[in-house]
């Protein structure tokens, strides 16, 4: 099952390398990982995808916690929380499909960031079934590129800070 | 008065109670180098640097106190690693500082530039790389702190050389604050009464103790609570001597090469309490079929050890030690002692049968080859147990466990997690230093006792009279056996024939060497060896190379298949 696991951890050097490595050294896999400072600039806000049955999870949020530089693992799975990824997403336009494009576009709440004569680039932000359905709309239209965040989550509740 | 960065690296060492640094010099390193030439610190210079963390991990089993190294950057702090390694996988406190280029050239490929700290991020329980001068006391206090707490283990800081010839005013600070790392020590109350609860309703309740026991020093307790309840124990490599292995209620070692009694036992206990230990294969086996019947309690430090390999019933965080003194607390007012007690009465009788049918017995035909089991035990006689043993690793190693009988901590130094060959002779040395007056011998095989030989100069250099007792077999003997039993006896490149001449060697080093041929004089040589006291000695004993440790479990099998002699 997958599980999203909001880790907590000192700002330095080095921090991001010892998470990758204990991931990549005990087997488990990381579908994706954000990491950015959080409102206190000593300390760091990753976000990690991650899968596996209990017992890998169980065994992952225990590795990372015994991490030094981890201050706090929060397994968000099973609870309540918000998560959002964002995508740009390039897609072919053409005088006929514009305002095709442009309609999808409005419906999602998503954003032209960008235009050449040829092209529109999408910005849409949500969670990953949102993007994967606009995604899937504006793929007969020729979608070129595409670049997207991992996802990023913070529990409904105040247990993480 | 401002001091340079080496100075006051060394202070801070004087600060942790340090006496003993186990190093080798190089470039980047000469500031500190020269601030020793005055210091009072002791300082042992090795002849290679993963000989340097052995014995710091030698001196650090044998004591309880943390060993530490000091290494120039590049090749020397890469030599490191086998060592590092070594002690994370065995959770000794070492505590070992590299020189680095200066930090204007990190990054540079700079000469004898090794990004040390990345490449021993995996092996160490933390590292840290020192950029600034006024970070340096921080980092050797949390440095020491983290390795010796908690679950212990080797802590790298990595020195660049600016920073050891800049300067600052020394203070040493107080205490540390690591917001990510603060070890349970306590036990769960409703956890432990649980535990109890389950013991006292078992018929075949099992100990399996482990190196938690040793590391937390709660030798004493262990054998107190098995004792009281009148639980038969067994230990595994790392925890021989955390339970006195000339008691009643001891197994002997579980596992691939575990007695008989304490396979079987633990195959068909109701009940296992594990303590301090972690599950691994050597010990398992098959780990599904490990422990069949039994409920599980486990006990240790790091969480990540409960239930990683196996399910466990009641898990117990906490420090070995404080959790077994709230057990010892708890029989009194348990009513169901008596009862108990008289319950296991068939558990003791059935584990006196596997015992008989099943001694581990040394067959020495006095005419015949010397028997390498024959050696250990006439060692483990004539000192009356009492000395301070390590081992290689192999056969020797497996011998050691079964034919010498630890009765407390801290005498058994063995690479039990990561299987160093190399490991043994320096860690001797390590613990010889700390010890000076104590007998001090590495049980060796003829290919181990190659790997770090070199330390031999350093043994002589220092006085120290530590022992080495060569089993020679001719072959790299635990690999030989491996391909006897399952590699059709197709013995590929495991014969190292009966070179070099061992007692040469020790001479050319300015060390004692002797021989035995024959079981006659290994007595001799033994007696003979214990009188040096001032310099070390090679015992060169040429053994039957056909000798096979049993019993065997075969990797992957379940601990009741074992072969048996
Ligand atoms: C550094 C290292 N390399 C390889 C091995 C694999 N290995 C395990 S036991 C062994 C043979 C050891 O031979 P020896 O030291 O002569 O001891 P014996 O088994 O004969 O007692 C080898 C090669 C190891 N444990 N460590």
């Amino acid at each position: 099952m997958r599980h999203t696991i909001s880790v907590l951890v000192t700002n330095e050097f080095g921090v991001l390398s010892r998470i990758a490595g204990l991931f990549s050294g005990r087997g488990f896999n990381i579908e994706s990982l954000c990491v950015a400072e959080t409102s206190d600039e000593l300390v760091s806000r990753m976000t990690i995808v991650t899968s596996g049955d209990d017992r890998i999870i169980e065994q992952i949020t225990k590795q990372l916690n015994k991490l030094i530089n981890v201050i706090k693992v929060h397994d968000l799975t099973g609870e309540e929380y918000i998560n959002r990824e964002l995508a740009l997403i390039k897609v072919n336009s053409t005088a006929e499909t514009r305002a095709e494009i442009l309609g999808i576009v409005d419906i999602f709440r998503a954003k032209v960031v960008d235009v050449s004569p040829r092209t529109y680039t999408v910005e849409i932000t949500g969670d990953e079934e949102k993007i994967r359905a606009i995604t899937e709309l504006l793929k007969p239209f020729g979608v070129k590129e595409i670049a997207k965040t991992g996802r990023i989550a913070m529990a409904r509740s105040l247990k993480v800070k | 008065m401002k001091k340079t960065g080496a100075e006051i690296f060394l202070e801070s060492l004087i600060k942790e109670g340090v006496d003993t640094i186990f190093g080798y010099p190089g470039g980047v390193v000469l500031p500190i180098y020269d601030a020793l030439y005055k210091s009072p610190l002791r300082h042992i210079l090795v002849r290679h640097e993963q000989g340097a963390v052995h014995m710091a991990d030698g001196y650090a089993r044998a004591t309880g106190r943390p060993g530490v190294v000091l290494v120039t950057s590049g090749p020397g702090a890469t030599n490191t690693v086998t060592g590092i390694a070594t002690a994370y996988m065995d959770s000794v406190p070492v505590v070992v500082f590299t020189g680095q280029v200066p930090t204007t050239l990190i990054g540079n490929d700079a000469f004898q530039e090794a990004d040390i700290v990345g490449i021993t991020r995996p092996c160490t329980k933390h590292n840290f790389l020192v950029k600034d001068i006024n970070d340096l006391t921080r980092i050797i206090k949390e440095a020491f702190y983290i390795a010796t707490t908690g679950r212990p283990g080797p802590v790298l800081v990595d020195l660049p050389k600016d920073v050891l010839s800049a300067e600052a005013e020394f203070a040493y600070p107080e205490g540390v604050n690591i917001p990510g790392y603060q070890p349970t020590y306590k036990g769960h109350a409703g956890q432990i009464t649980r535990a109890m609860e389950l013991i006292l309703t078992s018929k075949r309740p099992v100990i399996y103790a482990g190196g938690g026991v040793v590391s937390s020093n709660a030798a004493v307790e262990l054998t107190q609570l098995a004792r009281k309840l009148d639980i038969p124990v067994t230990t595994t490599l790392m925890g021989l001597g955390g339970f006195p292995g000339t008691d009643p209620l001891f197994m002997g070692m579980l596992g691939m090469h575990g007695t008989y009694a304490a396979n079987m036992a633990v195959t068909n206990t109701d009940c296992l309490i594990a303590v301090g230990a972690r599950f691994d294969d050597r010990v398992a086996g098959n780990i599904d079929e490990f422990a069949p019947y039994a409920k599980i309690i486990h006990i240790d430090i790091d969480p990540t050890s409960i239930s990683k390999n196996v399910a466990v019933d009641i898990p117990i965080v906490g420090d070995v030690k404080s959790v077994l003194r709230e057990f010892l607390k708890l029989p009194r007012a348990a009513t169901g002692l008596k009862a108990f007690k008289k319950g296991v009465t068939d558990w003791h009788g059935q584990i006196s049968e596997w015992r008989r049918t099943h001694t581990l017995t040394v067959k020495q035909d006095m005419k015949g080859r010397i028997k390498p089991q024959y050696v250990i035990e006439r060692i483990y006689k004539i000192t009356g147990g009492d000395a301070v043993i390590s081992t290689e690793v192999g056969q020797n190693q497996m011998w050691t466990s079964q034919f010498f009988r630890f009765a407390s901590p801290r005498t058994l130094l063995t690479s039990g997690g990561l299987g160093t060959m190399g490991y043994g002779f320096p860690a001797a040395i390590g613990a010889q230093v700390a010890f000076p007056d104590k007998t001090v011998i590495d049980i060796a095989g003829d290919g181990s006792i190659q790997m770090n030989i070199q330390e031999m100069a350093t043994a002589v250099q220092e006085k120290l009279p530590v022992k080495v007792a060569i089993l020679n077999n001719r072959f790299l003997g635990m690999v030989r056996q491996w391909q006897e039993f399952f590699y059709d006896k197709r013995y590929s490149y495991t014969c190292i024939g009966n070179r070099p001449d061992f007692v040469k060697l020790a001479e050319a080093y300015g060390a004692v060497g002797l021989r035995a041929t024959k079981p006659s004089e290994v007595d001799g040589v033994i007696k003979k060896a214990l009188k040096v006291k001032d310099r070390p000695v090679l015992m060169d004993f040429v053994v039957d190379a056909a000798e096979n440790v049993y019993p065997m479990v075969p990797s992957g099998q379940p601990l009741s298949k074992m072969l048996l002699v």
